[in-house]
C-alpha cells in the first residue's frame, strides 16, 4: 500500500480535502490510505487490548474513540461503504457467505441488546454488518488452525451477548468472563447449540467446561503468531514514518503482556472483557 | 534556574547488581513528605524506598542535605485473583505521605487494587533482663527463676522498621490511578478508571463511593477518570480529570454521591489543530492543586495548563512541553508513547511548575517571568555536583551545536514522575530506574 517515504499527514481534516484544487484527488486518495492504515493500526491495538483480561481501560477507550471517529468520517464521505463492498467481493463464494449471513442474523435477532455501534445509516444495515462480520473471518484467516479459532471466537461473541442479556447485575457480569474459556469447544458446527437462550445453569456449566478443556495456551500461541505477522505487515506498510524509535512486533506483544510474562496471565485469547463495545467494533469493522 | 546536581545519583538498584536493571527496578512514583525531610519512591517490583535528608554539617558544606536511604520495604506482592483468573501486579502506582503527628511516619501506597497504610518508625533501644525468657527469647524453665528483676532499656544500633498498619482492599474493580489524603487528615480517597471511593484511615472494611461514571452499558463507555485530588485546605472539595480533557470540581457537601460536579473546567478545542489524535493528546494524565488551593495544574500529552478555580472556560496559562512532537503523533501512536502518563508538580511557592518529557528531559516553567528551561537527568551528561546545562531540541532546519534533533530523541527514556520539596528548591526526578536529586546552587 505505502511505498517507503510516502508522506503521511494525519493532521489534515477531512473537510479540507474537498476544498483542495487540482491535486485534490491525489491528496484525498493518499489521505484515505493513511486513514485506512490508522484504522488498521487501531484495530490491531484494540484486538491486542482485548486479549487481556484487564486491559488498560484508558488506553482502550481512547483507541476505541479513535476508531469511532475514523469510522464516522469514513461513513460521512462514503468510503466506509466502499470498504465493506470491497470485502464483500474478496474471494468468498456467495453461497458460503449466505450461510454465515443467515446464522449471524439469527443470533443477532436473539440478543435484544441495543446496537450502539451502528455501521452506517442505510437500509438493510443488518445485512451489511453481516458482510463485515464475514469479512472478519475471511480476511484474517491465515491457516486452517486459526480458521477454527476464529470461528470459535465468533460463536463466543454471541455467547457474550446472551450472557450479558441475562446477567443484568453488574458484578455477575464482570465475573462472567470466567465462562469465556468454553469457546475452544465451539466450532462452526456447534453454533446452533450456542444460539439457544442460556439459562443461568448453562452459564455455570461453562465454568466446568473451561476447567476441563485442553490448555488454552496452544490456541493462544497460534493467535499470537497470527497477530504477529499481521502487525508486521502493517509495520512494513507504514515505513513512511519510522523516524521515531519503534517497537518490533515482539516488543509490542511483550509490552502488552503483564510484566511477569507467565502465559496464564494473558488468559485465553477470547476472554471476556468488560468492553462489549470493543467486541462490536471488532465484529463489525475488522478485516480492512 | 540552574540547578546543581548536588546529591549523587542514588541508584535504586543498590539492592542488586549495579549494571543490571530489571523491569522491577523502574521507579513508578516519587513523593516528598510534608516537611521534605523524607522522600519516598515506589517501583514496579512493589518496593518502597524511603530516603532521609542528612543533617547539615558545618565542615562539609557541599554535602548540604543529601538524601540517603532510610528504609526499604516490600509494600505489595504480586497476587493472583482466582475469580477473574487475573494477575494483580505489585507495581506501586502512587505514594502519599500523611502529615506527621508523632515520632513515626505514615504513608499510603497503592498498586492497581489495594491501598496500604505503612508506619515507618525508628527503634534505638531494646529491653533487656526479662524474667520469663532469656536473652534469645526462649522461655526459661520456671524452676530456674529464683529472683525477680526489673527489665531495662539498653541502647542499640538504630533500626528503622516499616510495618503495614491498614490494608484497604476489595473496593476497586478497575485500576487505581490516584490516592489523595484529605486535609481533615482522617479520610483519603482512592480513584480508579471509573470510580472514586472515600475511606476513613481507621476503617478498612468499608468505603464510600463518591463518584461513579460507569455507564449501565459498558458499550457506551467513552470516558474514564485519569486522576483525582483533594483540595489542600477545603476538606469537602476535590477534583478529578478525565480522558476527554476536562476537570470536574465536586463538593461533598452537595450530596453523598458527587456525580454532579459543581465546576467543570474545559478548554474548547482549537479547530486548526484538529486531528484523529486530538482526543488522545487532550486526555489529562495528572491534576494537581497548587499549595495555595487557588489554582489547578493539569498535564496532557503536549502541554501543561494552569487553571484558576474561578475561571472554568479556559486555562489561565498554557505551557508547551514538547510541541515538536505534534508532527510525530502518528509514530507515537504506533509505538504507544502517546498513552504515556506524565505527571506534573508545583514548587513550594506555586511560582514554578515542572513536568517530564522524553530523552530524560524535564521541563520547568517560571510562571512570573515566563521563562522556561529544558534540563536533562542523565548519568552520561551530568556529573555529580555539576551544574545542569539547559538543553534544546531543534525542530527542522539546521541543528546547532549542543542542540538535539527531534529525530534523535530517545523515547524509551521518559521522565514521568517528579517531585518538588515542599518549600525548598530541591527536586527529585525519576528516570526509569534512576533517581536524581537536584538542588539550587550552593553559594
Amino acid at each position: 500500500m505505502f511505498s517507503k517515504g510516502t508522506k503521511r499527514k494525519f493532521s489534515d481534516g477531512g473537510e479540507e480535502i474537498s476544498e483542495e484544487g487540482l491535486v485534490g484527488a491525489r491528496v484525498a486518495s493518499s489521505y484515505s490510505l493513511q486513514r485506512q492504515s490508522l484504522l488498521d493500526m487501531s484495530l490491531i491495538k484494540l484486538q491486542l487490548c482485548h486479549m487481556l483480561v484487564e486491559p488498560n481501560l484508558c488506553r482502550s477507550v481512547l483507541i476505541a474513540n479513535t476508531v469511532r471517529q475514523i469510522q464516522e468520517e469514513m461513513t460521512h464521505d462514503g468510503s466506509w461503504h466502499m470498504v465493506t463492498e470491497a470485502f464483500c467481493n474478496a474471494g468468498q463464494s456467495p453461497s458460503e457467505r449466505l450461510v454465515a449471513t443467515e446464522v449471524l442474523c439469527r443470533s443477532r435477532e436473539q440478543d435484544a441488546e441495543p446496537k450502539v455501534f451502528s455501521v452506517i445509516s442505510y437500509e438493510g444495515c443488518r445485512e451489511e454488518e453481516v458482510v463485515a462480520d464475514e469479512t472478519l473471518c475471511s480476511v484474517s484467516v491465515r491457516d486452517t488452525v486459526s480458521n477454527v479459532y476464529l470461528a470459535g471466537r465468533m460463536g463466543q461473541c454471541w455467547e457474550k451477548n446472551e450472557l450479558s442479556g441475562i446477567e443484568r447485575d453488574e458484578e455477575v457480569l464482570e465475573d462472567s468472563r470466567l465462562g469465556s474459556g468454553e469457546d475452544e469447544e465451539i466450532n462452526t458446527e456447534d453454533e446452533a447449540s450456542t444460539e439457544g437462550p442460556k439459562t443461568i445453569g448453562q452459564v455455570f456449566g461453562t465454568f466446568e467446561i473451561k476447567n476441563g478443556s485442553p490448555g488454552p495456551d496452544s490456541a493462544l500461541e497460534e493467535l499470537f503468531s497470527d497477530v504477529d505477522t499481521s502487525y508486521y505487515d502493517l509495520d512494513t506498510m507504514l515505513t513512511g514514518m519510522q523516524s521515531a524509535p519503534k517497537m518490533g512486533p515482539y516488543d509490542l506483544l511483550d509490552s502488552l503482556g503483564p510484566s511477569h510474562g507467565s502465559p496464564s496471565i494473558v488468559s485465553t485469547p477470547n476472554c471476556r472483557s468488560d468492553l462489549n463495545e470493543l467486541d462490536h467494533i471488532m465484529e463489525i469493522i475488522v478485516g480492512s | 534556574m540552574e540547578e546543581e546536581s548536588d546529591s549523587r545519583k542514588i541508584n535504586n538498584s543498590f539492592l542488586r547488581d549495579h549494571n543490571y536493571a530489571t523491569e522491577a527496578d523502574i521507579i513508578s512514583t516519587v513523593e516528598f513528605n510534608s516537611t521534605g525531610e523524607l522522600l519516598a519512591t515506589g517501583d514496579k517490583g512493589g518496593r518502597v524506598v524511603v530516603f532521609q535528608r542528612e543533617q547539615e554539617s558545618k565542615n562539609q558544606p557541599h554535602r548540604r542535605g543529601e538524601y540517603n536511604v532510610y528504609s526499604t520495604f516490600q509494600s505489595h506482592e504480586p497476587e493472583f485473583d482466582y475469580l477473574k483468573s487475573l494477575e494483580i501486579e505489585e507495581k506501586i502506582n502512587k505514594i502519599r505521605w500523611l502529615p506527621q503527628q508523632n515520632a513515626a511516619y505514615f504513608l499510603l501506597s497503592t498498586n492497581d487494587k489495594t491501598v496500604k497504610l505503612w508506619k515507618i518508625s525508628e527503634r534505638d533501644k531494646r529491653p533487656e533482663g526479662y524474667n520469663l525468657k532469656d536473652e534469645d527469647g526462649r522461655i526459661r524453665d520456671p524452676s530456674t527463676i529464683t529472683s525477680l528483676r526489673v527489665p531495662v532499656l539498653q541502647p542499640m544500633d538504630l533500626m528503622v522498621e516499616a510495618m503495614p498498619r491498614r490494608v484497604f482492599s476489595n473496593a476497586h474493580t478497575y485500576h487505581i490511578n490516584s490516592i489523595s489524603v484529605n486535609s481533615d487528615y482522617e479520610t483519603f480517597m482512592s480513584t480508579d478508571d471509573l470510580r472514586i471511593n472515600l475511606w476513613n484511615l481507621e476503617i478498612t472494611n468499608r468505603s464510600f463511593n463518591i463518584v461513579d461514571i460507569k455507564p449501565a452499558n459498558m458499550e457506551e463507555l467513552t470516558e474514564v477518570i485519569t486522576a483525582a485530588e483533594f483540595h489542600p485546605h477545603q476538606c469537602n472539595t476535590f477534583v478529578y480529570s478525565s480522558s476527554k480533557g476536562s476537570i470536574r470540581l465536586c463538593d461533598m457537601r452537595a450530596s453523598a454521591l458527587c456525580d454532579n460536579h459543581s465546576k467543570f473546567f474545559e478548554e474548547p478545542e482549537d479547530p486548526s489543530n484538529r486531528s484523529f489524535f486530538s482526543e488522545i493528546i487532550s486526555s489529562i494524565s495528572d491534576v494537581k492543586f497548587s499549595h495555595s488551593g487557588r489554582y489547578l495544574m493539569t498535564r496532557d500529552y503536549l502541554t501543561v495548563k494552569v487553571w484558576d478555580l474561578n475561571m472554568e472556560s479556559k486555562p489561565l496559562e498554557t505551557y508547551q512541553v514538547h510541541d515538536y512532537l505534534r508532527s510525530k503523533l502518528c509514530s507515537l501512536y504506533e509505538n504507544d508513547c502517546i498513552f504515556d502518563k506524565f505527571e506534573c508538580v508545583w514548587n513550594g511557592s506555586d511560582s514554578v511548575i515542572m513536568t517530564g518529557s522524553y530523552n530524560n528531559f524535564f521541563r520547568m516553567f517560571d510562571r512570573n517571568t515566563k521563562r522556561d528551561v529544558t534540563l536533562e537527568a542523565s548519568r552520561e551528561n551530568s556529573k555529580p555536583r555539576a551544574i545542569l546545562k539547559p538543553r534544546k531540541v531543534c525542530v527542522g532546519g539546521k541543528r546547532r551545536k549542543d542542540e538535539i534533533s527531534v529525530d534523535s530523541l530517545d523515547f524509551s527514556k521518559k521522565i514521568l514522575h517528579t517531585a518538588w520539596h515542599p518549600y525548598e528548591n530541591i527536586i527529585a526526578v525519576a528516570a526509569t530506574n534512576n533517581l536524581y536529586i537536584f538542588q539550587d546552587k550552593v553559594n
